[in-house]
């Protein structure tokens, strides 16, 4: 697999549970030593020069790695002097990490006496606190409230603005609200890579969902004016992928009234990411992959 | 780099009342065997006069003090030395410090160093009950500094090796356990060898305190709990390295 972002870029790391997304992370994050390949944090070589590529990069693993016993502004201090953070600059960036992740309140509580949601805030401080050029982020947003997941998500977004940012997740509607582009990974390999501005014109409703009471062939559907693919649901539902100038809804109405088809149900249906996704991570419908 | 971890290290270890409770302990245990050697040495002082090269107050209390000290860590450094790397592992914050621009070794070196400072704060503590003594009588300095030598590289000894047990597992009891047991063996490997040539006295932890206790800082021994702590330092970097690499 290859990856490359720029600043000011979010990318979003999908895929199934083992498909390599954890994986992928701790070997940018020099977690993990990857057996082949290379991997470069703004020109620096991570294998060569380990301490000078993760001065730049801050990370949140999946589980935030939080000692309980401190409280927030020690810890985010620890954090920060360990990224070689100079002592004479600490203070402020550990005050600005903390306005950043909405903390200010809470610089003296302990961090295990927190709830979830802002422990995970200080997950994501921590990773922010040394300004790093790279930040990586392993489902941040997993186990917390619908406000605590919108929250983080604009923050992952104003994070855009000064770091680029690698973002996993299995939640499809993230990817498309916070990132700009998407990597679908599958068994280790990048299956679909593209940003969501064309995803979002894939997604033009170039199929129709129909269902038949007394349905024809596949062969009769797919000979209408138009339909490029007959994908069947079930034994009267069918998807038909159609051209984008010409949408064979009013012929196949017309078709079903002649030949008393029934038709019940025709609706025009969006690809979504979650299609894309379901498709391209199910291996038997991998070599039909879409784009 | 490495104080920032020893310094981490240290507050973890004073942030929970684990800390304050071992000092505590430790202090009543050690104060009553000095009190009662005290005591004996009081009861025997009319005896010894008669000797013409009596033993002298360091020799009759301090050095059996430091001798007691020695087996008390002995029982007190796996407590001590189960969490540094083996909780972290449990709780997943070892990311923090690996994805951090620091090196294995000075991640094992700022840990060991937080360690071998508290070791240090309970033999200073165990000195100045020695230095009390100057209340009542004359200390021989150079053997009570013999033995807080002795007694310091003895604790960084068993620090090294419990830190290296600590990072082999993910689980601080059985790394406590295994110090334990791993420190008792190396403790007392030499008694089964009457033979004082035996290369079993080598090894043995005890045999190289013991120049100490009797105030003689012998480069041989010295160079024993050098190389001992160096080596598994090593050991322990090395095992971090390798969780990098395991895939």
């Amino acid at each position: 697999m290859s990856l490359t972002l720029a600043r000011g870029e979010v990318l979003g790391l999908l895929g199934p549970n083992g498909a390599g997304k954890t994986t992928t992370m701790q070997m940018i994050t020099g977690n993990l030593a990857p057996s082949a390949g290379e991997i470069q944090i703004c020109g620096i070589d991570l294998l060569d020069h380990p301490t000078r590529a993760k001065a730049r990069i801050g990370y949140l693993p999946e589980t935030p790695p939080l000692y309980r016993d401190l409280t927030v502004e020690e810890f985010l201090r620890l954090a920060a002097r360990l990224h070689r953070v100079p002592k004479s600059r600490v203070a402020q960036a550990v005050a600005q990490a903390q306005r950043r992740c909405g903390l200010s309140d809470m610089t003296a509580r302990r961090i295990g006496a927190l709830s979830k949601g802002y422990q995970q805030r200080v997950g994501i401080a921590q990773a922010i606190v040394h300004e790093p050029d790279l930040v990586v982020l392993d489902e941040p947003t997993v186990g917390l409230d619908p406000n605590q997941i919108r929250e983080i998500r604009t923050l992952i977004r104003e994070l855009a603005d000064h770091h680029a940012v690698i973002l996993s997740t299995h939640i499809l509607p993230e990817v498309e609200t916070v990132c700009d582009r998407v990597q679908i990974l599958h068994q280790g390999q990048v299956v679909y890579t593209d940003s969501i501005a064309a995803l979002k014109q894939y997604r033009g409703g170039h199929a129709l969902t129909i269902a038949l009471r007394r349905p024809p062939s596949a062969e009769t559907l797919q000979a209408l004016p138009g339909v490029r693919s007959v994908e069947a649901l079930s034994e009267q539902r069918f998807r038909l992928l159609h051209e984008a100038d010409t949408n064979p809804a009013e012929t196949l109405v017309q078709r079903s009234v002649e030949h008393d088809w029934g038709l019940v149900e025709l609706t025009p249906a969006e690809t979504t990411l979650e299609e894309v996704f379901v498709h391209l991570t199910q291996s038997d419908a991998m070599e039909q992959a879409a784009p | 780099m490495i104080f920032t971890i020893a310094g981490k290290e240290l507050r973890a270890l004073f942030n929970a009342p684990l800390a304050w409770v071992v000092l505590a302990v430790l202090q009543v245990i050690l104060a009553w065997i000095f009190l009662v050697s005290l005591d004996r040495y009081i009861g025997l002082q009319p005896q010894l006069v008669q000797y013409p090269n009596p033993p002298g107050v360091t020799e009759f209390i301090v050095a059996p003090l430091f001798g007691s000290g020695a087996v008390v860590l002995l029982m007190l450094v796996p407590l001590l030395s189960m969490r540094l790397i083996a909780e972290e592992r449990r709780n997943q914050t070892l990311t923090l410090l690996i994805s951090a621009p620091v090196s294995m070794t000075e991640i094992v070196l700022g840990k060991f160093l937080g360690l071998v400072l508290f070791l240090f704060a309970v033999v200073a503590l165990m000195g100045v009950m020695a230095l009390s003594l100057l209340a009542g009588g004359k200390l021989d300095f150079g053997l009570l500094a013999a033995n807080v030598i002795g007694l310091t590289l003895l604790g960084g000894a068993f620090a090294a090796i419990g830190l290296y047990i600590s990072a082999l597992t993910a689980n601080p009891v059985i790394a406590a356990v295994a110090t334990l047991a791993s420190l008792l063996v190396l403790w007392i490997v030499n008694m089964g060898a009457p033979d004082p040539g035996s290369p079993l006295h080598l090894i043995s932890l005890m045999k190289h305190y013991e120049s100490f206790a009797k105030g003689v800082i012998d480069t041989g021994d010295l160079a024993y709990y050098v190389l001992l702590i160096a080596l598994f330092l090593l050991l322990a970097a090395r095992r971090l390295d390798r969780d990098r690499l395991a895939s």
